[in-house]
């Protein structure tokens, strides 16, 4: 049995006057030090499944929880508020992580580790680092208020980053990103993840969900209907009928094998398919 | 169909932050085009001056003759449809239906148009089911279709959809695509903003790169995403398709996974 950060068992969730549950019976380990990616359609549960695993629902949304969550082998009521040190997240909306009561991006970022009582001088050096990684330092005076969507989102995922949390869950963290910006949170999460730090991740860009997670699990309708390596999970072809892209690379891999060109397996990186690629042209080459 | 202008167009926000520095633009009436290029470039605020959401500081924006400078952005809205960035910034009514229906109210068409505009609306961006509920009971991603509905209601010329693909899934993207194919047999002029390099290369005529206040290039999508010393300026990448042909050596510009199947497999098969 793995050494698990967060553990769910048979867990299933029902939202406040909803019919059916948002989460039906799901259980899984995310073990310490892994990088889970969480794909699924829009609908399919995988907000929710965050915000149990970080505790917030039942407690702050209510509804009715069955089943058992346990973090590092304890109950999330055992945790009381110590809760807030152990896990980091970073939600989907970045105005919601926004606290409001700041003025600037920096006293922003500051703002978790004042409340947990840092000293002034740590607190400084530890917010000027994490603005340097996520590439926000420019932003430090302006008001959280005058972002842009993809600069408020840094902003959030900073502000996270700083409290050096072991297990962060992220939402979505890359939505209103241009493409190199999106690279960069990939990035970053590469750091925490060389750190030991575990990583839940939900995201629609399943090609980066492929080069980066060490698991994937699809969820659709509230349930986790598969869970394993990406390379397994990311190039079975009937992903699409989950309501998930496949990575662009298994798109091409399929059409190429289709066709009959003879590659021994379904890329699912950019790396990987032009090896695979360049290995069947260069066997046909080598034929007299 | 009216031809939609930027001419030599500066704009500076209150308190002198520059965020469009001398552009011209010409989209021709029923054209589908992209803007493309990084968070900060000015994609947003060049778009919000084409329906005098804001004024340019300095140059015209010109749609067919009309300048937005003469015009209220209530008489430059009936022509030209915004869909924010944000549709919390948009959405403010309670059901899905009266807010699509606000838009086409205001043009006092009667109630028989106004309910055949509101139900073509929401069949096209699939929001029929949602009609009665409240637009705040429901997905981020599935606001973003009531606000692109409420502007397909109104029904103007020219439609800009401002990053509608962000957080989209597999199926929201290719409702979105169906809603651009639509729109595009009606001869509408869209322009849409977004970051989703294999969406633009699948569903667009024309891309409009943009870096650092200007626009750096604009042509096919084929033309544009091999520009390499344009990709490099708005710091943006080809789709893969076009990466793992440029891997292999595979000539023609390829974008599309299709077109890169065919193009590999004639290379395996010579």
């Amino acid at each position: 049995m793995g050494d698990y950060a967060i553990e769910c068992k048979n867990v299933t969730y029902t939202y406040p006057l909803a019919e059916n549950p948002a989460i039906q019976d799901l259980s899984a380990g995310f073990e310490k030090g892994g990088f889970y990616g969480i794909i699924g359609e829009n609908g399919a549960g995988k907000t929710t499944l965050c915000v149990i695993l970080r505790g917030f629902a039942p407690d702050f949304y209510k509804g009715e929880l069955t089943g058992q969550v346990l973090v590092e082998g304890k109950t999330i009521p055992e945790y009381k508020t110590e809760l807030a040190a152990k896990i980091g997240y970073v939600f989907q909306n970045p105005f919601n992580q926004i606290s409001g009561v700041k003025e600037t991006v920096f006293e922003e970022v500051s703002y978790g580790l004042e409340n947990f009582g840092v000293p002034v001088d740590e607190i400084e050096e530890r917010v000027i680092n994490v603005m340097q990684m996520t590439d926000i330092e420019e932003l430090a005076y302006k008001s959280p208020f005058e972002l842009s969507g993809g600069q408020m989102q840094r902003v959030a995922l900073a502000s996270v980053i700083v409290l050096e949390p072991d297990i962060l869950i992220i939402d979505e963290p890359t939505s209103q990103l241009d493409p190199e910006g999106t690279d960069s949170v990939f990035r970053i999460i590469r750091e925490l993840k060389e750190k030991k730090k575990t990583i839940i991740l939900v995201e629609h860009k399943v090609d980066l969900i492929a080069e980066y997670a060490d698991e994937v699990l699809v969820l659709k309708n509230g349930k986790l209907i598969a869970q394993g390596k990406p390379e397994d999970i990311l190039s079975d072809m009937s992903l699409p009928e989950q309501g998930v892209a496949l990575p662009q690379v298994a798109v091409l891999g399929n059409m190429l094998r289709q066709k009959g060109f003879p590659i021994d397996r379904i890329p699912i990186t950019e790396k990987q398919a032009a090896e695979e690629f360049q290995k069947a042209m260069s066997r046909r080459s080598g034929r007299p | 169909m009216k031809d939609l202008t930027l001419k030599n167009v500066s704009f500076a926000y209150p308190g002198g932050f520059k965020a469009i520095d001398d552009v011209s633009l010409l989209v021709k009436g029923g054209s589908n085009i992209a803007i493309i290029g990084q968070n900060g470039a000015g994609k947003t605020t060049a778009v919000k001056m084409m329906n005098a959401l804001l004024k340019p500081t300095e140059g015209d924006v010109l749609i067919g003759d009309m300048n937005t400078k003469e015009h209220t952005t209530a008489e430059v809205s009936r022509i030209v449809g915004y869909v924010f960035q944000n549709p919390d910034e948009q959405i403010f009514h309670s059901t899905v239906e009266s807010e699509v229906l606000f838009g086409p109210k205001t043009l006092k068409l009667g109630l028989e148009e106004e309910d055949k505009r509101v139900g073509e609306a929401l069949r096209i961006t699939g929001m029929e089911k949602y009609r009665q509920e409240n637009p705040f009971d429901l997905p981020l991603s599935v606001r973003k279709f009531i606000t692109i509905a409420s502007i397909i209601a109104m029904d103007t010329e020219v439609m800009i959809f401002d990053e509608p693909t962000a957080g989209q899934d597999l199926n929201g993207n290719r409702r979105l695509a169906e809603i651009l194919r639509y729109l595009h047999e009606k001869q509408k002029t869209v322009i849409t903003i977004s970051h989703d390099m294999e969406f633009v290369a699948a569903n667009f005529e024309q891309v409009i790169i943009m870096a650092d206040k200007k626009i750096v290039r604009a042509g096919t999508p084929k033309e544009i995403f091999w520009d390499f010393d344009a990709l490099e300026k708005a710091k943006l990448k080809q789709p893969y398709a076009a990466r793992i042909c440029r891997l292999l050596g595979i000539p023609g510009n390829i974008i599309c996974p299709d077109a890169a199947a065919d193009a590999i497999m004639n290379g395996y098969g010579s």
